[in-house]
């Protein structure tokens, strides 16, 4: 219990209302730069870090917890609004949570990001506070074989991103496994697909497969079909009791466990990262999902947005667990985290928790206080974004184009990259045009070079033994539950064949009822 | 593409064009971000013959915030203006492709008052990628700091000296396998030079030296955590903690003298290996400046390097001082890039 006491101190010391207002300050500051697009939550604390130099170190933590949660937070705003995410992690909460909001339901959408983060963030804060030390010498004992093994879990989950026609999905995660190629090779250091250009020579960010894809393709298809008929507008519900009807609570509340559940073990993992944990509660979600909220999957399900979002900040809670506990920055924002202590003198490692134990736990407490506050300024705040929506659509849409374009320019600063986003987006609209899926085409963009380097890795350690693949525990229990998955999922889909053979019984509108009960 | 005709070349015409993005974010913070936000008139260079104005120098990062030469060019920024050397110093991040895009922008930078953070790894990465623009076709103007490397291996492993770990991989070749950062960069050179040094074969050592290279930080330590490589190779921060912790053993530091972070450990000359390599950083200037120029600037990091608050910087952010200016610093750079190429092409990165 001696960590409880401990919290307890940090607590009693981040409570202080000068501390409360940095992290106010910090979850606004944080939050207005991370909605913008393009900005992800590593570059927002990075380019904010700054500010916090000139303050003693609690006061520093503090402030830069609220801009790390606020950050994120704003990432999810713009995936939502916009499509335009910022990072690979919010990639998935795109993708049902725009759909949410041109059905006019970004408020509900967007209530339960900010809620769902809520509710990880704190579970996942608490399991940090009294199980890192046993998780981190787990963690570490996986190898390049286990996370190979986890992206081929998280590739076959793919299958629910797959979209109406397989084969079109498979074309669409083929081209996403074709850009993930560009770039340098890890093992052997030589370059791929570059054409003797520098900026590619670090391969095609994520961020402006995705956003050139979600953001510029939508956009430009939905402008090319605007001259077919009326613009639909899309409402925007009035009044805070509208976010988030007793209906999406219900079916919200599941999903942010599970989404917890399955982010903070792959956030403590070195190599799982966040956007694993989200394709992987996603998919569970689509899994899952039955009636009425399995059709909406694809066309904007609350549980699409709830689940990935929980998963997002509870993994960004376990990214916690081997930085604090090992020194092992395994994320961008963590290596930033990493640059933050040493700027106060303090070395990220085994020792720091002996060390400097009081300063840590004021972090833990400060990452509790941050989630607090996003909840209490965003919540209000969620109407006012959601009218963003309300600008008449060629701005709107002129908007997108402008904020994507001036995104993919911060990443790197970099006009190149606003070059790439171009003729990733003509590709999307194309895609979009001819009903190829986008979704595989991002996922195959992250995890392809992610596998790949695991694979080349294990095979460079065995010396080329495929055996290897499968030598530990953790890898043979991945690929076994995934065959009774796999083989589960064939079982019932017979059955159900065999079931929806016999006749039915009871009237479909009798079903809907009992489905739709709310309206 | 872009070496010929980069973006920052146009925007030197158009001052306010150039910080755009990091003006913008400033705005919508309402903040001023006072070591990013690098709006403002400078003066956009004069001609050949005019000596350099020292109000104010432009900064470049050849990475993306938060890497160790970012937080370099942020550190001399903040000195700089602190201690009133310069009026202004913003940082520019020009990141990628192991800092050679940063170094193509440098080549084509008109603007004499420009320092480039640069080191070790950018020598390599010129190499490994080909790049078109190369460090020698720029002007050197300064070495700043120096971080030793350190070969570690798990505290359970039976290897007591870098001798008997460098004799296992020589008898054993690929089943020995040593992790450390991407391929090309200064733990794979060092882990060639060890191998060549112990008397291999060169074209040998491709086959015999199993090295896994990691893009992400933290990862080299999992893996030797989790007794899934043999040996490591990297900056002593990125191992000291472990190391004070007994969960590695430090074997030997790349340095001449001994490191401060882990005093005990023996140098790789103490224990017989005629090998000195450590990750320094430091500054270059545009091509082709004059003399006048090229003395303002040094005379200016020179200032920098005598100052109180750099003093402090270096202690604070645990770096070591390397100063090295003039003749001794291109003497210096001349030395490394050879060693540098030399070793790559024996490792196999790079042909020779």
């Amino acid at each position: 219990m001696d960590s409880l006491a401990a919290l307890l101190e940090g607590f009693t010391t981040a409570l202080q209302p000068q501390y409360l207002l940095y992290a106010l300050f910090g979850v606004f500051v944080g939050t207005a730069v991370g909605v913008l697009p393009g900005i992800g939550p590593a570059m927002t604390v990075a380019l904010l870090l700054p500010l916090t130099y000139s303050l003693d170190p609690t006061g520093a933590l503090i402030l830069f917890a609220g801009i790390y949660y606020g950050g994120m937070y704003g990432g999810s705003t713009t995936s939502i609004l916009l499509n335009t995410p910022g990072e690979s992690a919010s990639i998935v909460t795109a993708l049902e949570g725009n759909r949410m909001a041109k059905a006019g339901r970004g408020a509900a959408a967007l209530a339960t990001a900010a809620i769902g983060s809520f509710v990880a963030g704190t579970i996942a804060t608490v399991l940090l506070t009294f199980l890192a030390p046993g998780i981190a010498k787990l963690a570490v004992q996986l190898g390049p074989a286990d996370y190979f093994a986890l992206m081929v879990v998280a590739f076959l989950t793919v299958g629910a991103l797959l979209g109406s026609s397989v084969p079109r999905g498979l074309v669409s995660l083929g081209l996403g496994l074709m850009l993930g190629l560009v770039g340098t090779e890890v093992l052997s250091g030589q370059q791929r697909y570059t054409f003797g250009v520098p900026s590619l020579a670090d391969g095609i960010d994520v961020v402006l497969i995705a956003v050139g894809l979600f953001a510029l393709g939508e956009t430009l298809y939905v402008a090319s079909r605007l001259r077919h008929g009326a613009v639909q507008i899309i409402p925007v519900t009035r009044g805070w009791r509208s976010w988030m009807t007793r209906s999406d609570w219900r079916r919200s509340w599941k999903p942010w466990l599970r989404g917890t559940a399955i982010g903070f073990p792959i956030g403590t993992i070195p190599a799982g990262g966040a956007d694993v944990a989200t394709f992987l509660s996603y998919a569970s979600e689509r899994k899952l999902a039955k009636g009425r909220a399995r059709e909406q999957f694809g066309r904007g399900a609350i549980e699409g947005v709830a689940g990935p979002e929980a998963a997002n900040n509870a993994a960004a809670a376990g990214v916690l667990v081997p930085l604090l506990t090992l020194g092992l920055p395994t994320t961008a924002t963590a290596a930033i985290i990493i640059s933050a202590f040493q700027s106060y003198g303090i070395r990220p490692g085994p020792l720091l928790f002996e060390n400097q134990s009081g300063l840590v736990w004021a972090l833990i407490a400060s990452l509790y206080i941050g989630n607090v506050l996003l909840l209490v300024l965003n919540l209000p705040l969620v109407g006012m974004w959601v009218k963003v929506l309300r600008i008449p659509r060629p701005y709107l849409y002129a908007g997108i184009l402008a904020f994507a374009g001036l995104g993919a320019y911060a990443l790197h600063f970099n006009v190149f990259d606003t070059l790439t986003l171009l003729v990733v987006g003509i590709a999307g609209f194309l895609m979009r045009r001819y009903g190829y899926p986008v979704a595989p085409m991002v996922v195959g963009g992250i995890l392809g070079p992610m596998a790949e380097e695991q694979v080349r890795k294990s095979m460079a350690i065995s010396q080329g033994d495929l055996l290897y693949l499968v030598h530990s525990p953790f890898a043979i229990i991945a690929y076994s539950t995934m065959a009774v998955i796999v083989l589960t999922g064939i079982w019932l889909k017979r059955r159900r064949a065999k079931l929806e053979a016999a006749p039915k019984l009871v009237p479909t509108s009798a079903i809907q009822a009992i489905d739709e009960p709310t309206k | 593409m872009r070496s010929a005709s980069g973006p920052r070349s146009a925007a030197l015409s158009r001052p306010t064009a150039r910080r755009f993005g990091v003006a913008t974010l400033a705005l919508a913070t309402g903040l001023g971000l006072a070591a990013c936000s690098g709006t403002g008139a400078q003066p956009t260079g004069g001609g050949d013959t005019e000596a350099v104005s020292l109000d104010a120098v432009q900064l470049i990062a050849p990475a993306d915030p938060g890497g160790g030469w970012d937080q370099t060019a942020r550190a001399l920024g903040e000195v700089l203006t602190s201690e009133d050397l310069v009026g202004k110093a913003p940082v520019e991040n020009i990141g990628g492709a192991g800092g050679t895009v940063g170094l193509a922008a440098l080549a084509n930078e008109k603007d004499p008052a420009t320092l480039m953070v640069t080191g070790l790894v950018m020598v390599g990465a010129v190499e490994t990628n080909a790049s078109q623009s190369r460090i020698e076709d720029v002007t050197p103007i300064a070495r700043l700091t120096e971080e030793p490397l350190v070969v570690v291996v798990p505290s359970s492993s039976p290897y007591e000296s870098v001798g008997d770990l460098v004799d296992a991989i020589v008898k054993d070749g690929a089943a020995i396998s040593v992790t450390g950062g991407s391929a090309g960069g200064a733990d794979h050179i060092l882990a060639g030079m060890l191998v060549t040094e112990a008397g291999v074969d060169p074209a040998d050592v491709p086959s015999t030296l199993n090295y896994i290279p990691n893009s992400g930080g933290g990862e080299a330590v999992t893996m030797l955590l989790g007794g899934t490589v043999q040996a490591g190779i990297s900056g002593v921060g990125e191992f000291a903690e472990q190391v004070e912790a007994g969960e590695l053993r430090a074997l030997a530091v790349s340095s001449g003298e001994p490191s401060e972070l882990l005093p005990e450990v023996p140098t790789l000359s103490d224990e017989g290996y005629d090998i000195e390599l450590t990750n320094w950083r430091g500054l270059l200037a545009p091509p082709g400046i004059d003399d006048a120029d090229r003395e303002a600037l040094v005379e200016l990091v020179t200032e920098l390097h005598a100052s109180d608050a750099w003093t402090k910087t270096l202690a604070d952010k645990g770096w070591s001082d390397a100063f090295l200016v003039g003749d001794e610093f291109q003497e210096f750079l001349d030395g490394n890039i050879t060693e540098v190429t030399e070793t790559l092409q024996t490792i196999g990165l790079v042909a020779k």
